[in-house]
């Protein structure tokens, strides 16, 4: 018995008591790792998206103005948003090229979202039309070559694994059944892209103009113009001169660079991982639940006990203090187990749903695991304040008395 | 040397109100308790005997009249300072032993000795109590279901005694016993009182109190004299 004696009695109670103890404690080890593993998830996705994002900080992309807030999550990637009625013109390109082409690249974009079919499988692609001259400058091929004639097409690396699509495949594009496909040829397989703010390419199917122009006969409506600035400090200057320009009347474009690309989905991000966590949370309050009820018990089976700590000098406070230990090691205890827990698991989770482990250190990212254990024991700990001091106030003659 | 009275109760009433009706468990108790004196309380069950020892003991306060422990009232005295009380001038020594069943019989007497001294005992103080009640190392480590009625309370009485207090209140100590043990436990009581410890015992056995220098008896909450 070394050291404070109320504290080693509570060890002893839990100790006693190990069963219902570790049973309590296990609601703590849930809420942990939950909360844990769903703030790396979080953290693991804003910091990845954010890392990708800056990779592309020297990207403008023009789009046509829709009134509101512009720009946002619906823009990623540009293309996808068939029946959108807003495009730019080829006036609106042509000034734009004006402006920025001593900056950069400028290319305009179709893009369409559509059916494909191939052999007897059918499903939908991202269908993008791009100036042949302008594919080498913005596209890598892991394999075969660039379109040369008006039916050869590039697609995207996760198009090609989940269709077994190779060099020479063919593809139809549009709806059989209402009779009008185009049949196009694969001639270049394109190098994983991922994230982006101008183009998703990886399950896309990349053709000329031409291609594009001849399925869905929309010359000059462009899904958006994009610069490649040479220089990432021009980004304000060139944004500035363009919307000055075209938007003089009225507002006809919106430039996002990516900066407010990652605000947007930083925020976004950061809503949703406390709205996940919150969810989890409530598991929290379920082992809280249970922790009070252990406690609640642990005070009702020892008031004899209690009666007689009292009757030979025990303070109400010492007695308080034994019971808010008590729910303290079960917080500990569970809170340690959780942030274990919570390190293996949540480290799979981000494998999975992220991807990527690359940031799984970082420390914006493991500071959810001491966290967690921070509110699972603040939770215990809350969880026995009730139980203690009822056990403190108990009247010591009548506590003596309990059989 | 000049006796003055360790415990004065100058007309002690304590009333359990109770929806049927109160219940007056102490009706105006007028005692002094000099110092090295050896008192047995007796009576019939339900006379007050437990309610007068827990008055004296500080763990209740009365309904009524003034209860003076060393000369303080203790009407004056917040709980923390009847804990304090309990822990440093009273000795409880209860029928059912009421030792703390998740420490070992040494740690048991320790406890008391820790909370007063805010750290264990380094000078064997707890194994020579021990082995003065009989209770020898090996018996030390036992906890105390796995101790006989008589070594239980010979632990009790070393408890007691930690923290060398001046009284000694106890509650039927040979209660719980057979009577050759319960003579033991009486002789170790005696030697006691002969060091110059007040004892305050209450009893039904008019043998066992025979052992006291003076016996009190409650009838209904009263004083028979
Ligand atoms: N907490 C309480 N609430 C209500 N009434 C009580 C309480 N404690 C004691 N009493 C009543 O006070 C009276 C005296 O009780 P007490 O326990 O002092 O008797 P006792 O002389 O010790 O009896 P016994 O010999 O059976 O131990 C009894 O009538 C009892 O019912
Ligand atoms: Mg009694």
């Amino acid at each position: 018995m070394r050291g404070d004696i109320i504290f080693q009695l509570s060890v002893r109670s839990v100790r006693l008591h190990f069963l219902r103890s570790v049973l309590a404690a296990l609601g703590i080890v849930i809420g942990v790792v939950a909360i844990a593993s769903m703030g790396m998830m979080g953290a693991n996705m804003t910091l990845s998206v954010t890392e990708e994002l800056s990779d592309m900080a020297n990207i403008l992309v023009v789009n046509a103005y829709t009134g509101g807030g512009g720009g946002g999550m619906m823009r990623i990637g540009g293309g996808g948003s068939s029946g959108n009625d807003n495009y730019l013109s080829d006036d609106n390109f042509e000034d734009i090229k004006r402006i920025a082409s001593k900056y950069g690249l400028v290319y305009a974009l179709y893009s369409d979202s559509d059916i494909i079919e191939i052999g007897s499988d059918t499903g939908r692609a991202t269908i993008y039309g791009l100036d042949p001259a302008v594919m080498p400058e913005i596209l890598t091929l892991t394999d075969g070559a660039y379109p040369k004639s008006t039916n050869s097409v590039l697609i995207g690396p996760q198009l090609a694994e989940r269709w077994e699509l190779k060099i020479g495949s063919r593809i139809d594009i549009g709806d059989s059944d209402e009779g009008s496909t185009t049949t196009v040829r694969v001639v270049g397989i394109l190098e994983e892209r991922g994230m982006s703010m101008d183009l998703s390419t990886d399950s896309a199917i990349v053709g000329t103009e031409k291609l594009f122009i001849g399925i869905y006969d929309t010359e000059g409506e462009y899904g958006q113009v994009t610069i490649v600035l040479d220089d990432i400090d021009d980004a304000d200057t060139v944004t500035g001169e363009i919307e000055d320009e075209l938007n003089k009347k009225e507002d006809v474009v919106t430039v996002s660079d990516s900066s407010r690309m990652m605000e947007t989905i930083t925020s976004t991000l950061g809503t949703l991982t406390a709205f996940v966590m919150a969810i989890a949370g409530i598991s929290l309050i379920v082992a809280a639940v249970s922790i009070f009820n252990v406690m609640m018990m642990s005070v009702t089976e020892r008031i004899r006990e209690i009666g007689i700590l009292r009757s030979i000098g025990t303070q109400k406070e010492e007695v308080r203090r034994m019971f808010i230990y008590e729910a303290a090691i079960l917080g500990i205890v569970g809170a340690g187990i959780g942030a274990v827990a919570s390190l293996v698991l949540g480290y799979l989770f981000v494998l999975i749903m992220v991807g990527t482990t690359e940031y799984f250190f970082a420390p914006a990212s493991v500071m959810y695991v001491p966290m967690a254990m921070i509110i699972g024991v603040i939770i215990c700990i809350i969880s026995g304040v009730y139980p203690a001091w009822r056990a403190a106030d108990l009247d010591p003659i009548e506590a003596l008395r309990a059989e | 040397m000049q006796n003055h009275p360790v415990i004065e109760l100058d007309r002690v009433t304590k009333v359990y109100p109770l929806p049927a009706g109160d219940v007056i468990a102490l009706d105006g108790i007028s005692l002094r308790i000099e110092e090295g004196e050896f008192i047995a309380i007796m009576g019939p069950s339900g006379c007050g005997k437990s309610t007068l020892l827990n008055q004296i003991g500080s763990l209740d306060v009365p309904t009524s009249g003034d209860l003076f422990i060393d000369r303080r009232n203790i009407r004056e005295m917040d709980d923390r300072e009847l804990t304090t009380l309990r822990l440093t001038s009273i000795g409880y020594i209860f029928q059912k032993f009421n030792l703390i069943p998740l420490l070992t019989a040494y740690e048991n007497v320790e406890y008391p000795y820790i909370l007063r001294h805010r750290h264990p005992d380094t000078t064997g103080h707890v194994t020579r109590l021990l082995a003065g009640m009989g209770i020898d190392e090996a018996l030390s480590s036992h906890k105390p279901p796995e101790l006989s009625g008589g070594q239980q309370q010979r632990v009790a009485i070393a408890r007691a005694l930690v923290n060398d207090p001046k009284t000694l209140l106890c509650d039927e100590p040979t209660g719980n016993l057979d009577s050759k043990t319960g003579e033991q436990i009486m002789e170790m009581l005696k030697d006691l009182n002969d060091q110059g410890r007040t004892i305050i015992m209450v009893t039904h056995d008019p043998a066992v109190a025979e052992y006291a220098d003076r016996t009190i008896t409650l009838r209904d909450g009263r004083m028979l004299v």
